[in-house]
């Protein structure tokens, strides 16, 4: 038997092999497929019942309506704003771990950057929720060192504001920024390790002051670390609807669109429409991604 | 930034420390309210504490069963995983055939992109296949984003590997077993494990695709969720959350150090 298999490893192969593309590409795949077909298909406006001929009206109503247009906007603007809050966040960290922790140190780090990825999501979004309720820790804190009027600023200045800090835009970008953190901070370090010791000294020779050479050598060096973190940062704040729900006041992102539609309006297609939008966002981003070198430092 | 003597500057070093704060203190706020007496409300600090929304949390049978469930899911999905990303791997470390790259990224394709599209997509299928919604499409879902953790994992060790041995021990005699038995397994084994840990813990708190295909019965996650919108009695949701955590943080540490290499970083997600 194990002559045979060695003799013909192409049949190892198969059966190998076998299990896994079945469910991958049979089940997963086709399942992606046979959801996007939805999308070119159309809903019966006055009976409601799903209309199988091959039409692009879905994908019409999803550009000229303005409401879907502005989810599609906000959630991109969304997206974007965490990416960047998780870049500035994930710096001083993932700098210090590169550079100045020592080995034992930095495993402790990693492990505790590590560490909240995988426990719970929404444990994780439940505590913002009582960090910043009206008597929580938060505001408590603001009030001690009387700053609560930054909390009012916040809250009537435009795009991130709302009726209260757990029904404004802030605190969702906020903790979308604490739930996907460690995403970027792992690549970063990665990235920021990289960076020979003696490009910082040269620099520094050649006269450079240190935020020269942060922002001409660090930062171009750290690009490739930034953009992987930002693949993660991005695709899981553009397919959410859990935390939306939970967050920022009643406008919708594409992920809450894609569940309402799909499970309380019953407009299948418009929902497998603005999955595929979600889709190619991310296909962009990640040959954007490509480009920029992400992929060596994932 | 450059400094020559080897340390840290005194701002960065405080950066880095309020980083981590910002990372650990949410978590310590869940222990906290776990124990206020206040039933509707987080006042801070909070007015006094209990021990008693324990009692009351694991008098609760719904949340037993939803407990119950995830457990269950999770363990079958951790099998499946570790049967399809282990033997993947194993087909696709050394080989080299047709369509191996495209099928790399398929195996990643569940975590790369937004939960809400597997999730959206299995229930569309599931539903017209007829499938009924409950434990084994639930199963089924997680499954799907956790084969590529164990892959990942086996995959990583397997390349560390030297493929010298597996070829020295069939030259000495022994048979494709014994090979596998006691030269291939135990260099592989920690690395199976520790997948088949993180496996668990993915699905163990997974919500966004198990939305799309659970039926009525909820998972401890969807059971967290839902009470986020009871209004009383808020405390409980603490316990249960706090036990959520347990359930995955020491099996979470236990994989990290049994691994002590880098791959998790492209495999983690909420995910997640």
């Amino acid at each position: 038997m194990s002559a045979l298999l060695y003799r013909r490893p192409w049949i190892r192969l198969v059966l190998l092999l076998l299990p896994a593309v079945v469910w991958l590409v049979i089940v997963y795949l086709g399942s992606i497929v046979g959801l996007l077909r939805y999308s070119f298909w159309s809903l019966n406006d006055f009976t409601g019942t799903l209309n199988r001929t091959l039409t692009l009206s879905t994908y019409q109503t999803l550009v000229t309506d303005p409401t879907n247009r502005d989810i599609v906007v906000r959630t991109v603007g969304l997206a974007a704003s965490v990416t960047v809050m998780c870049g500035i966040l994930a710096f001083p960290l993932a700098y210090y771990m590169a550079r100045y922790a020592t080995p034992r140190m930095k495993t402790v780090l990693y492990l505790a950057v590590i560490m909240p990825l995988w426990s719970s999501y929404l444990v994780r979004a439940l505590s913002w929720r009582q960090i910043l309720a009206e008597e929580g820790v938060l505001l408590w804190a603001l009030r001690k060192v009387n700053l609560e009027g930054v909390v009012d600023v916040i809250l009537t200045a435009p795009l991130v504001g709302g009726t209260s800090l757990i029904a404004s835009k802030f605190s969702l970008i906020l903790v979308f920024t604490y739930l996907w953190l460690p995403f970027m901070i792992l690549p970063l370090e990665t990235a920021l390790e990289r960076v020979p010791r003696s490009f910082l000294e040269a620099s520094s020779d050649l006269g450079a002051r240190p935020g020269l050479t942060f922002r001409r050598v660090v930062i171009p060096l750290a690009k490739p670390g930034l953009v992987a973190g930002s693949i993660f940062t991005f695709s899981l704040t553009l397919g959410d609807f859990i935390l939306p729900t939970m967050f920022g006041g009643s406008e919708f992102i594409l992920g809450q669109q894609v569940f309402v539609q799909q499970g309380v309006v019953g407009n299948d297609p418009l929902a497998a429409a603005f999955t595929l939008v979600a889709m190619v966002i991310m296909v962009i981003y990640l040959l954007a991604a490509r480009r920029a070198g992400a992929f060596e430092a994932l | 930034m450059s400094r020559r003597d080897g340390r840290a500057g005194v701002g960065l070093r405080l950066a880095a420390f309020a980083v981590m704060g910002f990372l650990y203190l949410p978590l310590g706020i869940i222990v906290l309210y776990a124990f206020t007496t206040q039933e509707t409300s987080f006042t801070f600090p909070p007015p006094g504490l209990t021990t008693r929304w324990f009692g009351v949390a694991f008098g609760l049978d719904d949340m037993w069963e939803a407990l119950y469930l995830s457990v269950r899911v999770a363990a079958l999905a951790t099998v499946v995983a570790l049967a399809l990303g282990g033997l993947l791997a194993a087909a696709v470390y050394r080989a080299r055939f047709f369509g191996r790259d495209a099928l790399a990224f398929v195996v990643v394709l569940p975590i790369a992109l937004p939960g809400i599209v597997t999730g959206i997509a299995l229930r569309s299928t599931f539903a017209e296949a007829e499938v009924p919604f409950g434990f084994w499409t639930i199963v089924i879902g997680h499954a799907t984003f956790c084969i590529v953790i164990v892959y990942n994992n086996v995959v990583a060790r397997l390349r560390r590997m030297s493929p010298n041995l597996v070829e020295a021990s069939g030259d000495l005699g022994a048979t494709g077993w014994q090979t596998f038995r006691w030269v291939i397994w135990p260099n592989l084994a920690t690395a199976v494990l520790a997948g088949g840990i993180l496996a668990f813990a993915l699905s163990f708190d997974e919500i966004i695709v198990t939305t799309f295909t659970s039926a009525q019965d909820p998972t401890l996650p969807i059971w967290i969720f839902n009470s986020l919108f009871r209004p009383r009695n808020r405390p409980v949701t603490n316990v249960v959350a706090l036990l959520a955590v347990a359930m995955t943080f020491v099996p979470l540490l236990v994989a990290q150090l049994l691994t002590r290499d880098r791959t998790q970083v492209g495999a983690a997600r909420e995910v997640r």
